[in-house]
């Protein structure tokens, strides 16, 4: 037996699986400045009349750290940046705290410039003046040599609640990413740390005492204790837990796009043979750009609530605004939710009110009401499809690097959509008959992202470089390092790849009978040469363990849809 | 949710002032070839973008608002018979796609600067292409096709543009490029490489100024081993921008070679990142294409780098090689009064273009050229016989007969893009008198019509 949780901005939704499909669902109302209470009053409601003790897995999804980070509520945090040469590190100022250091590493990861322990020491008493509690170390090239973050923290330790380590947070290159994300994790952890233990003990208080997982942005979970290392990991898990839900549908063996109409935005994500799509180096979202893995997803400003209005040229538009929610449930001004109601398509809500808004639409438009009602539909339908298709240009067009990529370069190319959320199931037929695309609502479309938290494997990723002119494999996101000889291979590489992936997945709470979906993202091979004679070999790799639903569910939820 | 706009409001306000942006729009294609060399020691290998591609990783560059990264196109044929005769055909010269992809990142960044989705662009492709001749038998210099070439008549053709200025700052000479464009008077070309006396391919000396018609819209300016950075500006200031500045190209193209740096190991000049990024600011380049350099550890991250922020007008300043020490670099009195003479030599050429052309025959008047042309990298040897007409109205139509061994005996007529009537008639008598049973292969090359055709 399963518990999801997923609390997204208006509604908390929950969910209880067992292998026979959805046993029991509730939706509760969020209360954004009290998320703890929504969490815990969906959880005393779900396991109403059930054993705490047959729950195996609980996985939460929260808006928490996304919440701190819109709002400004996160922790000053103090950050040190060691640049050498390049782009002027006081570009990436995070916030007042901030301090770009001496020290120096090139991209083999050899030495240039050491580390100032003068000067890292008086950084430390300007932070400690400031009452500063938690600090962020980045050293440019420290995915290639950590050493120089080891030292600085080294020499700190004592003195700070929590340093956190650019090299911990990604094996990928991108010193501006590293430090908005090292910078992330310091600055949400507290509230991170607080909040879950106090749901922990909650939970405990109930007699729910297995370990709690965490949906992560890569649609994949992590335990709790995982968690606090990389906390940042959280942000934007709700338009993951979602994608998740969605892919018990998807077709297999083909391409598939995931759109989630809200009330205010339509998200839109991709699916091939049922896995979803991942940022290629991480979250990015307008300029925020971090190294936080997440699945490739994007929003357009267009829901149930869009406001409508006519412009100066008689041309609809559709949102990206929303006034309030629409006129059939006593909002000010149209909707496009209220265009569903008047073409009969939705029972719900006030008719009259709906056709009052329409028709003022209709009239500035110089239309009757139903012929307006139908235009606004077709329109909402034409802005998420053109959106679409703009990402599936984008994900197309995306560069390569090798004459065998860009011969073989995969073309995305869907054969279905997956629609969710609340108007989902008013806009399949429409949308297939306009595209001529295979159109599904998800059943149980507005809980589908709770199951989508609950049945969330974990996923991990990681990246290992052999560079055997120095004699060293490192990974050093891992804390890993060994000497390797001039006759280190592809093979061995993999080796060590694989079981690195095993050990951090099994940390992170994976199920052991999981472990079987590893693929390998990127491998890369060079010689080394100087002066016309080999001196070694550069090996790259990079291995994941895909985002995907954990076994023995997904087949009983569709039989259980076919059923409804 | 408005994660979005919350997001990237919030992101501003971090920032302030002080976040990066490009001053315009920067396009850039990045093709390193991973998986491709011309044999594993080479020094042109899989590895040579490698360290490139970390350092401009690691910056973030990518993500800087303003640059544009496209994927590379790829040339086809038809791109390929506007700037070559291959020999026998495309497809032979061309076996191995990595020379089309090249060539098609550059007709990438030239599409988006054309359409003027950016301001200007970089290409940075490999294999380069700046040795490979109008006549192809195989690769020479490392270059099988001439991907600024190609690029250049692929935007004559698609977007009308008539004056194109190329400059190649790579430390060889560009001797395809200035074979290419030899003849053609509304295509500058300037290469300032190292001394032909002491570094491959031996030739681009100040008296290879261009054919009858063209004289002086070929600049070869050689300089002394051991120029540095101040050299290499002098030139670019003194000599380089005033003829720009007279020639008023509609668009320039940069060649951009980085193995004058001073840890090349193929060549013996003193240049750095910082010159190479003020080189580029100077020049203000519509489109810059990567051609050679080897110091793939210690000079190309570096440099690329520099190249590419002053191409999107960031701030360079911080882009140093790790032991760059500009005391060590400084160029002797004798290398500095070397390349004032030079540069003295090249613009009194210049001032004299007219009167050369003039000078050079009567129109009408068929000149004959003889060479000879070794291909190094595939050990072909050619033997060359030219005829070209003089005129004052157009570049002139030519033919080449070009005889390789081991190889083909070919003959390649080209009438130029803005040929006069008579030139025109002069190109079609040129194809249709030649006889058939000396060639195994007669070429015409119609740019006016954009035509190809091939008689066996």
């Amino acid at each position: 037996m399963i518990l999801g949780l997923d609390v997204g901005g208006t509604h908390t939704d929950v969910v209880f699986l067992s292998r026979k499909g959805v046993q029991k669902h509730v939706k509760v109302p969020t209360q954004p400045d009290n998320l703890f209470k929504s969490v815990l009053s969906g959880f005393t409601l779900i396991l109403e009349n059930v054993d705490p003790g047959r729950i195996e897995r609980v996985v939460i999804s929260t808006t928490l750290t996304t919440n701190a980070i819109v709002q400004q509520t996160v922790t000053p945090v103090g950050m040190i940046v060691s640049a050498g040469p390049g782009i002027d590190p006081q570009s990436f100022r995070t916030g007042d705290h901030y301090y770009a250091v001496g020290g120096s590493i090139n991209h083999r990861g050899r030495e240039i410039e050491p580390i100032n322990e003068m000067e890292i020491k008086a950084v430390g008493e300007t932070l400690k003046k400031a009452g500063i509690e938690y600090v962020g170390v980045v050293s440019k090239f420290c995915v290639r040599n950590p050493s120089h973050e080891i030292l600085i923290k080294r020499i700190l330790n004592k003195q700070f609640k929590q340093i956190f380590l650019g090299h911990h947070v990604s094996g990928n290159l991108n010193f501006p990413r590293r430090i908005a994300t090292t910078h992330m994790n310091a600055a949400v952890y507290p509230l991170h740390k607080d909040f879950f233990q106090a749901v922990e003990q909650s939970l405990e208080e109930m007699g729910l005492t297995v370990p709690i997982q965490i949906l992560k942005a890569d649609g994949g979970t992590m335990t709790l204790g995982a968690s606090m290392a990389f906390p940042a990991q959280t942000v934007l898990s709700g338009p993951a837990a979602s994608i998740m839900g969605a892919i018990p549908y998807a077709p297999e063996g083909q391409d598939a796009v995931v759109l989630d109409i809200g009330g205010t935005t339509t998200d839109i994500a991709f699916l091939v043979d049922k896995t979803p799509l991942l940022e290629p180096v991480g979250i990015q979202r307008g300029g925020y750009r971090s190294l936080i893995r997440s699945l490739r997803t994007d929003s357009k400003g267009i829901g149930g609530d869009s406001a409508l209005r006519v412009n100066e040229k008689s041309e609809l538009m559709v949102g990206p605004d929303r006034i309030g929610p629409a006129m059939a449930f006593g909002g000010p001004v149209p909707t496009p939710t209220d265009a569903l109601v008047v073409l009969g398509l939705m029972e719900a809500g006030d008719q009259d009110r709906a056709r009052q808004g329409i028709k003022s639409i209709a009239d500035q438009l110089g239309m009757e009401e139903k012929q307006a009602a139908e235009h606004i539909f077709k329109i909402c339908c034409n802005i998420i499809l053109k959106k679409t298709f703009e990402m599936i240009d984008t994900l197309n067009a995306k560069p390569v690097y090798t004459v065998h990529d860009f011969l073989e370069g995969y073309k995305f190319s869907p054969d279905t959509i997956l629609l969710m959320g609340g108007p989902a199931r008013f806009f399949a037929e429409k949308i297939q008959d306009m595209y001529q695309l295979e159109t599904i609502a998800v059943p149980y479309a507005s809980v589908a992202n709770a199951i989508g938290a609950a049945l969330a494997r974990t996923t991990c990723e990681v990246t290992v470089n052999a560079d055997t002119e120095q004699g060293v494999v490192t990974a050093h996101e891992e804390d890993f390092a060994e000497p390797v000889s001039k006759s280190f291979s592809r093979e061995d590489l993999e080796e060590t790849a694989y079981s690195l992936l095993k050990d951090k997945a099994e940390n992170a709470g994976a199920d052991p009978d999981n472990l079987n979906e590893v693929e390998v993202v990127e491998f890369q091979e060079f010689n080394i040469v100087r002066n016309f004679s080999p001196r070694g070999k550069i090996l790259r790799t990079k291995i994941q363990l895909k985002p995907g639903l954990i076994h023995g569910y997904e087949s009983m939820l569709n039989q259980q849809a076919q059923g409804n | 949710m408005g994660m979005n706009q919350c997001l990237t409001s919030r992101r501003k306000e971090i920032k302030g002032d002080t976040m990066l942006n490009a001053s315009h729009k920067t396009g850039l294609v990045f093709f390193p070839a991973f998986d491709w060399a011309i044999d594993s020691t080479h020094p042109e290998r899989e590895e040579r973008l490698l360290y490139t591609q970390d350092q401009v990783s690691e910056e973030g560059v990518f993500d800087i608002p303003g640059i544009i990264e496209y994927k590379p196109e790829i040339v086809t044929p038809k791109d390929l018979q506007r700037a070559h005769f291959c020999v026998p055909d495309e497809h032979t010269v061309t076996t191995e796609s990595h020379h089309l992809i090249s060539a098609g990142g550059a007709k990438a960044i030239a599409n988006a600067v054309m359409l003027k989705e950016v301001k200007n662009g970089f290409a940075l492709v490999r294999p380069p292409g700046h040795h490979a001749m109008r006549v192809t038998h195989g690769g020479r210099g490392f270059c099988h096709i001439n991907v600024e070439a190609v690029m250049v008549e692929y935007i004559r053709s698609q977007f009308g543009v008539k004056r194109i200025a190329i400059i190649d700052t790579d430390c060889h000479h560009g001797d395809g490029t200035n074979d290419i464009f030899w003849h053609d008077p509304d295509v500058l070309f300037i290469s300032l490489h190292q001394d032909g006396r002491t570094l491959y391919p031996g030739t681009g000396f100040p008296g290879e100024l261009g054919g009858p018609n063209a004289k002086g819209s070929n600049l070869n300016i050689p300089l002394p081993p051991g120029t540095s950075t101040k050299g290499y500006l002098y030139v670019i200031e003194n000599c380089v921008l005033p003829v720009l500045e007279a020639f008023k190209p509609d668009l320039v193209v940069n060649s951009a070679g980085q193995d004058n740096h001073y840890t090349d190991p193929l060549t013996n000049m003193n240049f750095s990142a910082q010159g190479y990024a003020r080189l580029t600011a100077m020049l203000k380049p519509d489109i810059a294409v990567l051609e050679g350099g080897y110091a793939i550890e210690g000079a190309l991250p570096y440099v690329n780098l520099g190249i590419i922020l002053a191409m999107a007008g960031i701030d360079y300043s911080g882009v140093v090689e790790p032991d760059y020490n500009p005391e060590k670099l400084k160029q002797s009195v004798s290398v500095t009064d070397k390349i004032k003479k030079v540069c003295d030599q090249i613009m009194t050429y210049w001032g004299q273009r007219y009167e050369m052309r003039e000078a050079a025959g009567e129109p009408g008047q068929i000149i004959i050229r003889h060479r000879e042309v070794f291909y190094d990298t595939d050990n072909i040897f050619d033997r060359q016989k030219e005829k070209i007409r003089v005129c004052r109205d157009c570049g002139g139509s030519f033919e080449v007969d070009s005889k390789a061994v081991p190889g083909h005996h070919v003959l390649g007529v080209h009438i130029p893009i803005n040929a006069c009537k008579a030139c025109r008639e002069q190109g079609y008598e040129f194809y249709e008198q030649a006889d058939k049973t000396r060639y195994q292969r007669i070429y015409l090359q119609d740019r006016t019509t954009d035509l190809y055709e091939i008689k066996q």
